[in-house]
């Protein structure tokens, strides 16, 4: 299983070494590939048929609990069937459709990447390697929506999508994440049985939420949705392989996923009935006002969708059954009208629906296939399409919930999918063939066999239900953890309320499609509304953010290097100040300080005018000078405090550096007076502060208790182990004798520095041209 | 004397950081050297500090018996010292070139790398 899935990826590899030689006529065998995964996939229905679960399992990263873990149950076979089965006739016909195009090996690398991630994904049962893949997805439906990347539509367009979906994979991997802290377990079969500690969890609310944003973005729901429209900006073979079959469905198939492990708690089926009833409505509804075909075939797959979602949200077994078939009813019409749809912009060189008519005298095959489609998506008998509808109206009917209200948007729904399916089906095929377009010719074998092939299949199973019921639909209401004993796929249902629904939705529908023709006008009219929409919404939140990010960051990053020091300590400042004001108890234990002397407090009068000297002094050396003295002042304090050693070495030190100085900047001009007072002042209360700050966390710390372990340690061991009797010196040269040697060269490259630095003339030319300024 | 040694931390911190506020390169070399005081000075009252008893072991004894100061804090302290030292004369003189080539000591104006800004 694991070599089906990367069968994918290694031909894209493949292609991009021997892409050169299949550019030409070879391509179609290309379609090689998904005929042989969807043989391999299929031989398995018999066994899924009989409850059979075929799982296969390979280490990956065992000690994080992430394995490469597949799981073909009834729901993967729908999938991986359709992503084959599709995928098979969308190469073939690419192979016709981009006949020639320059990057033919490049789209087909892309489509065999994207297969192989969807493939990937509907047989993960690792949560890791779902995410991965979905993620895999959205990169490579990028890829293919931006295909066309001298346009800067199909550029944004992809953007958007990859933007859109991208953020639900990041919502799907802190699902993960937190899956995986309630239940201990990346695998979803796993978590199936831990479903009870999950519900009862007090984040489970999040994990649904979580899981909602995945699902809803990668399906387009609302207010998620306007990717999807603007995805049509691919090639059609991208448009029927991504909505019709594979990518917007990889989000119905999380949730289904996860609905036993989720479902039957009020957030879960709710929030999915609402959001899907707005969805189905809303771009229903939106169909009408489009006049471009690939519009109105978005709009309405956008609409299928919140079906879908509304059927899951429903949770009873008769819904699962109801989606399962709609699921198969949607691939199949909504593939065949999209790969008409391409040939007619194939052939016509147009995709306006106002100025399309009778095409089916130039090309009747195409002709019968989307009037075929158009028959199962108006749920018209005796469809598969027909089927479908009367159990989603029967679903419906049985809910528990506000019934009335969801029946009217059902039916409505319904009534303009008929309506959408009418126009993009039948509209193009009738009629009068009008001049603009009279040139187009017949297509192709590959190109008009599989939408033919597809809308037969349509009313084929509508004929013979029991084609889809018993392979598919049963294993995958088992899958959804129902049983699927009851379940019986039927045309004729009797005369019921279903059906007088039904007679209704055909008939206005039907009138529908009479009255309201497709015009500019009507699309003009919705565009007015465009300001409200999500997606100008979502652009105006992007250029805000933007605009917020790039002044963030042009205030804190300004390149002013005491901008940067100012911002550390005042938040430094802040945090410690926060915490010692908070929590700190200012004692100080008086009996335990050294006593004072009066050589001591000269000490640090001198100190602390030296310091105030160096800071107000006008003239640098009179600064250098006093830096000489606050040296010499700290000198002292070692001196009287015990430390020999420092003392020497920091009065050698001190005054090297003040001999340094003065020597390297006596010809230097005096201070600039380069800042005003209002500055000064600010800085000065900051510095004062930090000061503060300091001087009390030194305190704060004397408070606590010391231990000298270490340098007992080394007291007791300087004579005996490295024959000295300066510890301190033992210390440097014997004990951490590496360090110093180090230090030492640390020392000999900063002599190097400094003597590169006073050696090194300027080039004439470099010093002409800083002179000019 | 403790509270006096926190006192001279304190402003040896606040002027080295006041000093590093400041536009000139000078200055706020001269910044880093007070801190770098103040680092030192803090270090070795952390320490806890000790009067007339360095840690030299006596001619005639093998260990150090009486109270002592803490050695480790002064080894570190030393080490400072040098390291700061071979700091300050790289920067002193990078400074130094600085002005020669820029003719300036503002660091605003040099804050660009551009060679026309």
């Amino acid at each position: 299983m694991l070599t089906a899935i990367l069968t994918g990826f290694l031909f894209s590899v493949f292609l991009v070494f021997a892409g050169r030689f299949f550019k030409g006529k070879l391509s179609i065998l290309a379609s090689l590939i998904p005929l042989g995964l969807f043989v391999y996939f299929f031989q398995f229905v018999n066994r899924i048929a009989n409850g059979e679960v075929i799982t296969r399992s390979y280490e990956w990263v065992p000690s994080f609990g992430v394995n490469l873990v597949f799981k073909l149950d009834g729901l993967s076979l729908l999938f991986t069937l359709m992503i084959t089965g599709i995928g098979f006739l969308v190469f073939a016909y690419t192979s016709s459709y981009l006949k020639g195009h320059k990057y033919l090996d490049r789209f087909y690398g892309y489509l065999a990447a994207f297969m192989g991630a969807m493939l990937g994904l509907v047989l993960s049962d690792n949560m890791i390697s779902l995410f991965t893949f979905w993620e895999l997805t959205s990169i490579s439906s990028f890829f293919l929506i931006g295909f066309k990347n001298t346009s800067r539509p199909s550029r944004k367009s992809a953007m958007m999508a990859l933007g859109i979906t991208g953020i639900g994979g990041l919502l799907l991997l802190a699902a993960s994440l937190l899956f995986n802290n309630i239940t201990g377990t990346y695998s979803i079969s796993e978590m199936l049985s831990m479903s009870e500690a999950i519900k009862g969890n007090q984040y489970y609310w999040l994990g649904v939420v979580l899981i909602f944003g995945a699902a809803f973005t990668k399906s387009a729901q609302f207010p998620f949705h306007f990717w999807l429209p603007g995805a049509m900006k691919a090639p059609t073979p991208v448009s029927t392989y991504l909505h019709s079959a594979t990518m917007v469905k990889a989000g119905i198939y999380l949730l289904m996923r996860f609905t036993p492990v989720l479902g039957g708690e009020d957030i879960w089926n709710t929030t999915l009935i609402i959001v899907g009833g707005i969805t189905m409505l809303y771009s229903a509804v939106h169909t009408v006002f489009r006049t471009d075909l690939k519009g109105i075939l978005a709009y309405s797959t956008i609409s299928a969708l919140g079906i879908l979602v509304f059927l899951i949200g429903l949770g009873t077994e008769e819904a699962y059954v109801a989606a399962a078939v709609f699921i198969i009813v949607h691939a199949l019409y909504k593939a065949t009208l999209f790969l008409v749809t391409g040939i007619i912009d194939h052939q016509a060189h147009t995709r306006d629906v106002t100025k399309l008519a009778g095409l089916n005298k130039v090309m009747l095959p195409v002709g019968i296939a989307a009037i075929l489609a158009a028959i199962s998506s108006g749920g018209i008998p005796p469809s598969i399409g027909f089927v479908g509808k009367e159990l989603i109206y029967d679903a419906t009917s049985h809910s528990e919930l506000v019934v009335i209200l969801l029946i009217t948007a059902i039916v409505l729904t319904k009534i303009f999918l008929l309506y959408a399916g009418f126009v993009a089906g039948i509209k193009p095929f009738t009629g009068k063939l009008p001049e603009g377009i009279s040139e187009a010719r017949m297509p192709n074998f590959v190109m008009w066999a599989p939408p033919l092939l597809l809308g037969t299949l349509g009313i084929l199973f509508g004929l013979m239900p029991f084609l889809v019921e018993g392979p598919i639909v049963k294993p995958l209401v088992a899958a959804l953890g129902e049983n699927p004993e009851e379940i019986h796929l039927r045309l004729w249902h009797g005369f019921n309320m279903v059906l007088v629904l039904s007679a209704i939705t055909i008939g206005v529908g039907t009138a529908l499609y009479f009255i309201l023709k497709p015009s500019y006008k009507l699309e003009s009219a919705i565009g007015k509304l465009e300001f409200i929409s999500p997606e100008s919404i979502l652009k105006k939140f992007m250029a805000g953010f933007k605009w917020a990010s790039s002044y963030w960051t042009r205030f804190f990053q300004n390149g002013y290097l005491r901008n940067y020091v100012s911002m550390i300590i005042l938040f430094t400042v802040l945090m410690v100040g926060y915490v010692m004001l908070g929590k700190t108890r200012f004692v100080i234990d008086y009996n335990s300080l050294t006593k004072l002397t009066i050589s001591e407090i000269i000490v640090a009068l001198v100190l602390i005018a030296g310091v105030c000297y160096t800071i107000f002094t006008r003239s640098r050396l009179a600064a250098v000078v006093a830096m000489g003295v606050i040296g010499w002042s700290i000198c002292l304090i070692f001196v009287f405090y015990s430390a020999p050693d420092l003392a020497m070495t920091q009065f050698s030190i001190d005054t090297l550096t003040v001999i340094l100085f003065v020597l390297v900047l006596y010809k230097l001009p005096k201070y600039l007076n380069l800042s005003d007072v209002k500055i000064r002042i600010r800085d000065g209360i900051l510095s004062a502060i930090f000061g503060i700050i300091i001087a009390a966390l030194a305190l704060q710390v004397l408070a606590e208790p010391v231990n000298n372990e270490i340098g007992n340690y080394y007291a007791d061991n300087a004579y005996l182990e490295a024959h000295g009797k300066n510890v301190v010196n033992v210390i440097l040269v014997d004990f951490r004798g590496a360090d110093t040697m180090i230090e030492i060269s640390v020392l000999s490259i900063a002599a190097i520095g400094v003597f590169g630095l006073m050696k090194l003339r300027l080039k004439m030319s470099d010093r002409n041209r800083y002179q000019d300024k | 004397m403790e509270i006096l040694l926190a006192l001279m931390i304190g402003v040896l911190y606040a002027g080295g950081i006041y000093m590093m506020l400041r536009r000139s390169l000078v200055k706020l070399i001269i910044g880093i050297i007070l801190i770098g005081n103040g680092a030192n000075l803090l270090i070795f009252l952390l320490g806890r500090i000790t009067k007339g008893s360095p840690p030299i072991i006596p001619g005639d004894a093998n260990v150090l018996t009486e109270a002592f100061a803490d050695p480790v804090p002064q080894a570190l302290i030393l080490t400072a010292i040098v390291i700061s030292f071979g700091l300050q004369s790289f920067a002193i003189v990078l400074v130094k070139r600085a002005h020669t080539v820029v003719k300036t000591d503002d660091l605003d104006e040099m804050n660009a790398t551009d060679e026309d800004s």
